[in-house]
């Protein structure tokens, strides 16, 4: 099979499906003209010019008028930039988008994306660096796809571009770049499904987009002592795919939640409760979270190491949990 | 029909059908038949109504908490208005809205937003997918002079101006955002200026003054229509009762109040149809007894409407699946 990178797959699951659909139609800031600040819409420069378009550094009316545009039949794509900033339109995205349905009785539908990129990067400090998937996890109305390899981001994307609900999409920014294999044919993935990334029968780690690597990293060093992890990517958020967990942890009686966004009231934490409610009797010993430090990211290089998980903290917490 | 007889008549019969929608929906709260907050158009009447009066039926407003007389000029039904106040599943928003947030997508109103300056990107984002699929429908963003002083309200204006879309923006300045008033809050006299910085027109009017509110409407329509863009209308008028229903109004003088009551919108017009002999006393009496029929069947039926199924808390978030229990 070919390989292309991840910023190619998402482009590519952009452009196929602009093809299909004329309701779609993409803004953002630096995407038009520049293919966004980390490649993502490389592949889309010069393609529908009428339909891709830059906007001002407007972030509320950004989001908020991706819903005004649905409402009225279009498919708006929404880049936003960098994850944090979320933050600085968040009304048009929580009190308006996830809200607006269910508020009036469920009238219209809200086939809106949001997407853009997420974490750390080189060294790009406190407000260019979050993780913060959970928020919308948290509020009820939006689906969360937060995909981990070029295969994925096209297929959930492209389901994203054919769901009548809101979606918000988070793109690792060290992913990127990263080749993978993608099929030349048309495909989709489900929301809310998992994909089992590796087998396993000694211990469970679920966990999405770069953590993902770092578990499958952890996974293959603990293989040389003789510990079998198996590896679950998400994949979604909300939905997220229970019954894979819950049976994975039947089997292996021990279970990591891994994530580079905060340690404390991340998704991981989610995740733990409700495999304790749901599969206490199969647990041999406590859930262990991975999760960034408590602070905001700092920018030297060794502080942003020592506040950000990776393998080598998989791989502590998995011989934690089989002691 | 312009400026008929028959036409000016209408525009009366709405003021009047929602003051007395309004009447009855303060006096059911304040008898405690309605739960929530209820935020009165009272003395605003005008503007809903002029504004509306030249709109097509597939053009889009946004709406906001103070949403009532938005609606009834758009056409909605006042029964399903009146069950949405009382929580009645057969309320426009079945029961999960409740007054603040009556909207009905197929008359073309994208909600009604409890957030001040909420609907600005929402009403923004319609002109943009009219714009993208080359339609020639119009939005108008209701809002109050509270929301000309949020973030929202200049970045909406600023965008819309840019792609010039269809989109006019109407300030009801009603001199309060919340208890806080427009003169203590608001840097300038006219709000209207603001447009200047964004390259568009502005114009502020007597609210109170329907007529005046339907002809400059009137020509921004147009405007926005022929693809000229989007404009500002500051339309000035009072907020005769408090904030809600219950406010305390400690904020301000009632002597105030009474003042600014002589230039009620519905009188303001009355005077000026009798006038010119377009109503008589017979008719006046007709248009109101009317009005009030109708707010008393609607009383009826969302009184005798079964409430919700408490099982229907969990459905309406997502399309096709119920999206609460994962």
């Amino acid at each position: 099979m070919r390989e292309i990178t991840f910023a190619e797959a998402l482009g590519e699951a952009i452009l196929e499906e602009m093809e299909k659909d004329p309701a779609i139609f993409t803004y953002g800031e630096d995407i038009a003209r520049q293919g966004g600040i980390f490649g993502a819409y490389k592949s889309l420069l010069g393609k529908f010019p009428d339909r891709i378009f830059d906007t001002p550094i407007s972030e509320e009316v950004i989001y908020g008028s991706a819903l005004g545009a649905a409402l009225v039949g279009m498919r708006p794509v929404v880049e936003f930039h960098f994850a944090d900033f979320l933050f600085t339109g968040i009304q048009s995205i929580t009190l308006q988008i996830e809200k607006i349905r269910y508020m009036t009785g469920g009238q219209g539908k809200l086939h809106l994306l949001l997407r853009g990129p997420d974490g750390i990067s080189n060294s790009a400090a406190a407000q260019h660096s979050e993780c913060i998937e959970t928020i919308f996890m948290h509020v009820p109305g939006i689906k969360v796809v937060i995909p981990s390899t070029p295969y994925d981001v096209k297929g959930l994307i492209k389901k994203a571009l054919q769901e009548d609900d809101p979606v918000i999409c988070f793109e690792h920014k060290m992913l990127y770049r990263m080749r993978g294999p993608v099929p030349e044919e048309d495909y989709t993935i489900p929301l809310g499904i998992a994909e089992v990334k590796r087998e396993g029968n000694d211990v469970t780690v679920v966990t999405v987009s770069r953590m993902v690597h770092e578990s499958l990293k952890a996974a293959e060093e603990l293989k040389k002592e003789g510990i079998s992890a198996e590896i679950i990517d998400l994949r979604t958020l909300v939905p997220w795919d229970r019954k894979t967990v819950i049976e994975s942890v039947k089997k292996t009686n021990h279970l990591i939640v891994a994530h580079e966004t905060w340690k404390r009231a991340g998704w991981g934490a989610e995740i733990a409760s409700v495999v304790q409610e749901e599969a206490f009797d199969y647990l041999d010993a406590p859930i262990i979270r991975v999760g960034a430090k408590n602070v905001p990211m700092p920018f030297a290089a060794n502080l942003q190491d020592f506040v950000t998980p990776n393998y080598k903290d998989v791989i502590t917490a998995i011989k934690q949990s089989l002691r | 029909m312009e400026n008929s007889n028959d036409f000016l008549l209408n525009l009366y019969t709405t003021m009047v059908l929602i003051r007395n929608f309004e009447l009855m929906a303060e006096k059911l709260f304040l008898e405690g038949e309605l739960p929530g907050f209820i935020h009165l158009y009272i003395g605003e009447e005008a503007i809903a109504t002029g504004v509306m009066a030249n709109l097509r039926k597939d053009d889009f407003i946004t709406s906001t908490h103070r949403g009532h007389g938005h609606m009834i000029a758009k056409g909605a039904d006042i029964n399903r208005m009146m069950a949405e106040l009382y929580g009645k599943e057969t309320g426009y928003c079945k029961g999960k809205g409740g007054s603040m947030h009556i909207a009905d997508f197929s008359l073309g109103v994208l909600g009604a937003n409890g957030v001040v300056g909420g609907g600005l990107p929402i009403a923004v984002g319609a002109g943009l997918g009219i714009k993208m699929k080359k339609g020639d429908q119009i939005v108008v963003a209701f809002f109050g002079d509270g929301a000309s002083n949020t973030g929202s309200f200049h970045e909406s204006l600023n965008f819309a101006s840019i792609y010039k879309l269809p989109v006019i923006f109407v300030l009801e300045n009603n001199r309060y955002a919340s208890t806080a008033s427009t003169q203590a809050t608001t840097a300038i006299e006219n709000i209207s200026d603001r447009a200047v910085a964004y390259g568009i027109p502005g114009i502020t009017i007597d609210g109170n003054d329907v007529i005046a509110v339907y002809e400059t409407t009137q020509e921004m329509v147009k405007r926005a229509r022929d693809g000229g863009g989007p404009s500002l209308i500051e339309a000035k008028t009072y907020r005769i009762k408090g904030h809600f229903v219950g406010d305390p109004e400690l904020y301000r003088n009632k002597k105030e109040v009474v003042e600014f009551w002589l230039n009620e919108p519905i009188k303001k017009f009355e005077k000026r149809l009798e006038r010119e002999k377009i109503l008589n006393s017979a008719e006046k009496k007709n248009i109101w007894e009317s009005a009030q029929k109708k707010i008393k069947e609607a009383v009826i039926f969302a009184k005798e409407s079964p409430i919700p199924d408490g099982n229907d808390a969990l459905t309406d978030l997502f399309i096709h699946d119920s999206g609460y229990d994962y």
